[in-house]
């Protein structure tokens, strides 16, 4: 897979060339070329916003199909702790995973499990490495893709350690390889996703070699599936979880950080505000924090564009289905912990770059302020790009004309219709 | 003369929410031109201490910065109340800054010093009752 995989997607059919999106884009990847919305697939972020906004419904996220499963001999279903915050009147997490593997699943394995034990290497980590506080998430993959490509200074603040969805995958591999006996690739771990970055992660994974994980299903189309395998699974619940409050928590802002056991943490959620934060937190304006919890999504992975309930009342939920389970069950074995840091290193993808050297970057970056200085400065976006300055830069690189405003545009037709009537004039 | 970019930021008086603007647009201009992130770093930080400087103890001010492949200058000016003793202002910790300001987190006495700290070429001149000026510069 590229460099650069991202897992929403454009009907073109349903797309009207409004500027919804372009506006609403937290990295201005996106832009109306030809009435149709383009995303500039090194841009994005995956966050989902586009898809969020979109009153055509013409953004998608890629994700699997349930007919997947059919692939491999032996099935593993890894459900997001925020799964469990869809459902009204839920008592016990079982019930969700004994419908699971009612839908097909031979088992389950929930990534809530490996979130503790990510916890648990977490707070090690923490202790022991002051240097590098405040030490920064890495669970949510916009965050790790955005800090990646913006703020390069950060970089060494992310917390080396794979995201629970990752140990969990390859947890469950290994024990349903130990288990079964068969090969690696028989054995398929699907995840139940709340997001389509999650889906890139896979793809294209952040700090890891490659991703267990052999496919991704969406909460939403596994939601109506799962509904009357629940009710049918009342009667004959198995006991399959293996999470607790710590666990469970992760599903929503707060819940990785509170995980940490100290109150010296800040969790910002929703995208605009987590850049707020990197802004600061690159200027050094917070140094006595030891760590920053960052979700894209507003309310936390709860909030996921493929989930169905309203995240706040999912977070209510979440809050209730953990008041009387234990606070973690389950433990670090030995060695896992060595297995489940990050093995490669992240560097700086600088995808946005005006010059190739100093001498280019300073005529273009003046080229830019004077283009700025002709625009109406309006932002109204009917170029195609969200705002004036975007569409200089733009232009600058070659991908524009001045003409696509619609203010110089007019301002030139009006031009050339004054000299028409001058030289009508002459004849 | 060789290529070089001239932007210029003004610094509103008093207003807190304002304060960090100027920085933080200059820094994203640095990194859409490819300036190594250290360097962006120390322009960011020393840039965001001299414009919260502005807003606390002048009445805001003007910073010009001048953008070459060799360096990048800032010179921030204000007509504020100046400083009388510019070698104490220097000093790390000592802060002429109100009670309100400090109860917002401000006001530790390090501005000055970091400004310096983060800048390859730093000058101070002030004149009580007219103003302060402050040059930073950092090599590319």
């Amino acid at each position: 897979m590229g460099k650069f995989f991202t897992s929403v997607r454009l009907k073109e059919d349903l797309c009207m060339g409004c500027i919804n999106c372009i506006k609403r884009c937290p990295t201005q990847a996106i832009r109306v070329r030809n009435q149709k919305a383009v995303i500039t697939k090194e841009f994005c972020i995956d966050c989902g916003e586009c898809i969020r906004i979109c009153p055509h419904h013409a953004k998608e996220a890629t994700y699997d199909s349930p007919e997947i499963m059919k692939k491999f001999e032996y099935t593993v279903a890894l459900p997001a702790p925020s799964l469990y915050g869809q459902f009204n009147h839920l008592e016990d997490v079982n019930i969700v995973l004994t419908a699971l593997k009612k839908m097909g699943f031979d088992d389950v394995f929930e990534v809530s499990g490996a979130a503790e034990l990510v916890s648990e290497m977490s707070r090690k980590y923490v202790a022991e490495h002051k240097e590098k506080w405040p030490i920064i998430s890495t669970a949510c993959p916009s965050v790790v893709r955005l800090i990646q490509v913006r703020f390069p200074n950060l970089i060494e603040h992310l917390l080396p350690i794979c995201a629970p969805v990752d140990m969990a995958a390859s947890m469950a591999k290994d024990k349903a390889m130990e288990k079964t006996g068969l090969p690696r690739e028989k054995i398929g771990i699907i995840f139940i996703s709340p997001c389509p970055a999650k889906m890139t992660a896979v793809k294209s994974p952040i700090g890891i070699d490659h991703s267990e994980i052999d496919g991704v299903l969406a909460i939403k189309e596994v939601y109506p599936i799962l509904l009357p395998l629940m009710k049918q699974s009342i009667d004959d619940v198995e006991e399959l979880g293996i999470s607790g409050r710590i666990g469970i928590g992760w599903g929503s802002t707060g819940g990785e950080a509170g995980s940490l056991l100290t109150d010296n943490y800040l969790a910002a959620d929703g995208i605009e505000n987590v850049i707020k934060v990197l802004e600061d937190l690159e200027d050094q304006k917070f140094d006595q924090l030891e760590f920053i919890e960052l979700n894209s999504c507003a309310g936390g992975c709860v909030g996921g564009v493929l989930t169905v309930e309203n995240p706040y009342l999912a977070k209510v939920k979440l809050i209730r289905l953990r008041k009387y389970l234990p606070v973690s069950r389950s433990h670090l074995a030995s060695g896992v912990a060595e297995e489940n840091f990050w093995t490669d290193e992240v560097n700086y993808e600088p995808v946005f770059k005006l010059g190739k050297d100093m001498n280019e970057s300073i005529a273009n970056m003046s080229r830019v302020e004077e283009l700025c200085e002709k625009f109406p400065r309006l932002d109204c976006g009917s170029c195609g790009a969200p705002t004036c300055k975007a569409l200089a830069e733009d232009i600058v690189r070659g991908v524009a004309k001045e003409q696509d405003c619609i203010h110089i545009l007019r301002d030139y037709i009006h031009k050339l219709s004054e000299e028409m009537s001058k030289l009508d004039r002459l004849i | 003369m060789s290529n070089t970019i001239h932007m210029s930021y003004e610094v509103p008086a008093n207003d807190f929410t304002r304060a960090g603007e100027a920085s933080s647009s200059l820094k994203s201009s640095l990194k859409k031109m490819g300036v190594n992130p250290e360097i962006v770093r120390k322009v960011a930080i020393a840039m965001y201490e001299g414009e919260i400087n502005m807003v606390i103890h002048a009445t805001g001010g003007k910073i010009d910065v001048v953008i070459s492949p060799e360096e990048i200058e800032m010179v921030l000016k204000d007509q504020g109340p100046g400083i009388a003793d510019i070698e104490l202002a220097m000093q790390a910790g000592y802060s002429t800054a109100p009670d309100n300001i400090r109860n917002l987190g401000f006001g530790a006495g390090m501005g000055l010093p970091n400004m310096k700290k983060y800048s390859d070429e730093f000058n101070i001149e002030s004149t009580v009752g007219v103003g302060t000026t402050v040059t930073m510069k950092v090599k590319m």
